[in-house]
């Protein structure tokens, strides 16, 4: 910066404009924000209004944009689906075995490795370490493992005299879907509740150990409710994950046995890209859509109220 | 000290339990690729009696892996030095500079971070075939470009707004051009944050399926999750060949998560604790 090659004078002449002219501080700000616009508009904000414009159209998906109007057709027939309700049905359990079981897990977990345990750097690492593994790795990994006839899981259980169907069956496959996005993303978890409690003094975990507070009444009385605004957005982020999960029912199951395991983002490949019906695939992802949206909207009003203070605009502004 | 020891034992035996609940999947894939499938089936989990290194041997000799391997190198690194440039550029603007509009804009963006990419990928289709671009490369790396600039615009301009304003009224004082600002003062300060960026996205480019799965059905432009998915159906019966293309597809990922993992768990930590 130290080169100066222009005139110096200019430099020197007072008054210093406040701005640069306004013209040039346009120009950059346009030349500056269009790539970044241009590509967000072109490949995130048209497909979204386009799905929901074909969603009203009977549509195979050639030929332009579709001109068969049918109106709310495609809803009507989608409401009135089973496997809708059942896609939904699946999100409900998979929401609920996360929120009851792999977010306490990993809080549990967090704890212990906030603990002076030998080793707990490897703990924290190994944990983490399925996060950054495909989910086509993982899939197939335990399509593997859980294999009914062959599968390393019932050789294992098999010494205790126990064994299971795993994805093969209807009854289980949820549950089994649970384990593997437990292994996997567990440790994700973990590793932002491990940051929120090092967000907390611990003068105050030692204060209430003075006064005499067990190791449980310290977690129940301080550290939870500090590591509420943490919690509530492990939770926000599982249930919008699990609104579009795909990757990993797709090479588990593809949905199956017999629908069992079927998520919205499942139903809507089989009928966009198998079926090519466009038209009624657009209507499930809209769905999707106003089911993140209701979601996130509801929660962020009156969940995470305290922690946002405002829209979303201040998301990016508060550090 | 004895009190002590007794009272993280059992918090050592659950660590421990965890952590092999952890491991003996991916060890199980690492001992059986070195298997062969009479053994696999009736000795999961041993030492294999004899090494068998044909398994790994033959995935490494196959052109299909290494391809598979740079194509999803290729898009990962297009795929991040896109989104981050764009997204740079764009956080400059909404960081240092007051106008019209602004606030609109920004809100645009965040709001982006909640659109599900599974409520896009039928009309992107259509628009990458419209365009040419499917089996292309190109339209992977402009797509996850597009889906990824509201969450490094939001990191990045967060990042640009802590650098002092005097830094920037020496700069142009100076004579430095907005531009020359943001190249040779912002950026080289905000290289903590990009390398996050840099990292989450590289990550997100490596491990998606959905998109890939749906622009590439020529075998030459598959990445790595795609050739697997492949493989697991072309050799169903072969399980130790699959195990063996499990690892040696894990190897890449892991060295990275190795090497960046500081920012990895930096960068998801900020975006989920921020606030």
């Amino acid at each position: 910066m130290t080169t100066l090659t222009r005139a110096p004078e200019a430099v020197a002449s007072p008054p210093p404009a406040p701005d640069p002219p306004r013209r040039g501080r346009w120009v950059t700000i346009a030349l500056f924000l269009l790539p970044a616009v241009v590509l967000f508009l072109l490949l995130v904000v048209t497909p979204l209004l386009v799905a929901a414009y074909s969603s009203l159209f009977k549509w195979n998906g050639f030929g332009g944009l579709p001109t068969d109007f049918i109106g709310l057709d495609n809803f009507t027939r989608l409401f009135t689906s089973d496997i809708f309700a059942e896609d939904l049905w699946h999100l409900l359990v998979l929401i609920a075995l996360t929120l009851l079981v792999q977010l306490p897990f990993a809080l549990a977990i967090a704890m212990l490795l906030n603990q002076r345990i030998r080793g707990r750097a490897v703990y924290r690492l190994v944990f983490f370490a399925p996060y950054v593994l495909s989910e086509v790795i993982t899939g197939v990994l335990f399509s593997l493992i859980l294999s009914p006839d062959a599968g390393m899981a019932n050789e294992l259980l098999s010494v205790f005299g126990w064994e299971s169907e795993w994805l093969a069956d209807p009854d289980t496959v949820l549950p089994s879907l649970f384990l593997v996005m437990t292994w996997k993303y567990f440790g994700f978890h973990m590793m932002i509740y491990l940051a929120g409690r090092q967000n907390i003094p611990n003068e105050l975990v030692e204060a209430a150990q003075i006064d005499g507070a067990t190791g449980w009444k310290t977690f129940r009385y301080i550290t939870l409710p500090l590591l509420g605004p943490t919690i509530r957005i492990s939770v926000f982020l599982s249930v919008i994950y699990s609104i579009q999960l795909f990757d990993l029912v797709w090479i588990l199951t593809g949905g199956g046995p017999s629908h069992s395991s079927e998520t919205l983002a499942v139903t809507m490949m089989e009928w966009g890209f198998k079926r090519t019906q466009v038209g009624y695939a657009s209507a499930i992802s809209v769905a999707m859509f106003v089911l993140s949206l209701v979601f996130a909207l509801v929660y962020q009003r009156y969940v995470m109220r305290r922690d946002l203070e405002g829209a979303t605009t201040s998301m990016g502004g508060r550090r | 000290m004895n009190t002590r020891r007794r009272t993280t034992l059992p918090l050592h035996a659950i660590a421990v339990v965890v952590g092999a609940f952890m491991i003996v999947p991916v060890l199980y894939a690492l001992l059986g690729g070195f298997k062969d499938n009479s053994e696999l089936s009736g000795n999961p989990f041993g030492l294999p009696e004899t090494w068998v290194t044909a398994n790994y041997t033959d995935v490494l000799a196959s052109g299909s892996f290494w391809g598979q391997l740079w194509n999803s190198t290729f898009i990962a690194v297009a795929t991040t030095v896109l989104t981050v440039a764009l997204s740079a550029l764009a956080a400059f603007v909404f960081a240092r500079f007051a106008f019209r509009g602004r606030e609109l804009w920004f809100t645009l963006f965040t709001a982006g971070l909640m659109f599900p990419f599974a409520v896009a990928i039928l009309p992107i289709f259509v628009l990458l075939r419209t365009l040419g671009l499917l089996d292309n490369p190109l339209g992977v790396i402009l797509t996850q470009a597009a889906f990824g600039l509201p969450l490094t615009i939001i990191i990045l301009r967060g990042f640009f707004r802590s650098i002092p304003g005097e830094i920037e009224e020496a700069a142009t004082i100076d004579g430095c051009t907005p531009f020359g600002f943001f190249w040779r003062i912002l950026l080289p300060m905000a290289r903590p944050a990009v390398a996050t960026v840099s990292v989450l996205a590289v990550v997100g480019s490596w491990n998606n399926f959905m998109l890939p799965l749906v622009v590439f059905s020529e075998e030459a432009s598959w990445t790595l999750p795609l050739g697997i998915q492949q493989f697991q159906g072309q050799y169903a019966s072969d399980t130790a060949r699959i195990l063996a293309y499990l690892i040696l597809a894990m190897v890449p990922a892991l060295i990275f998560y190795a090497v960046a993992e500081r920012h990895l768990v930096g960068g998801l930590t900020a975006g989920a604790t921020k606030g």
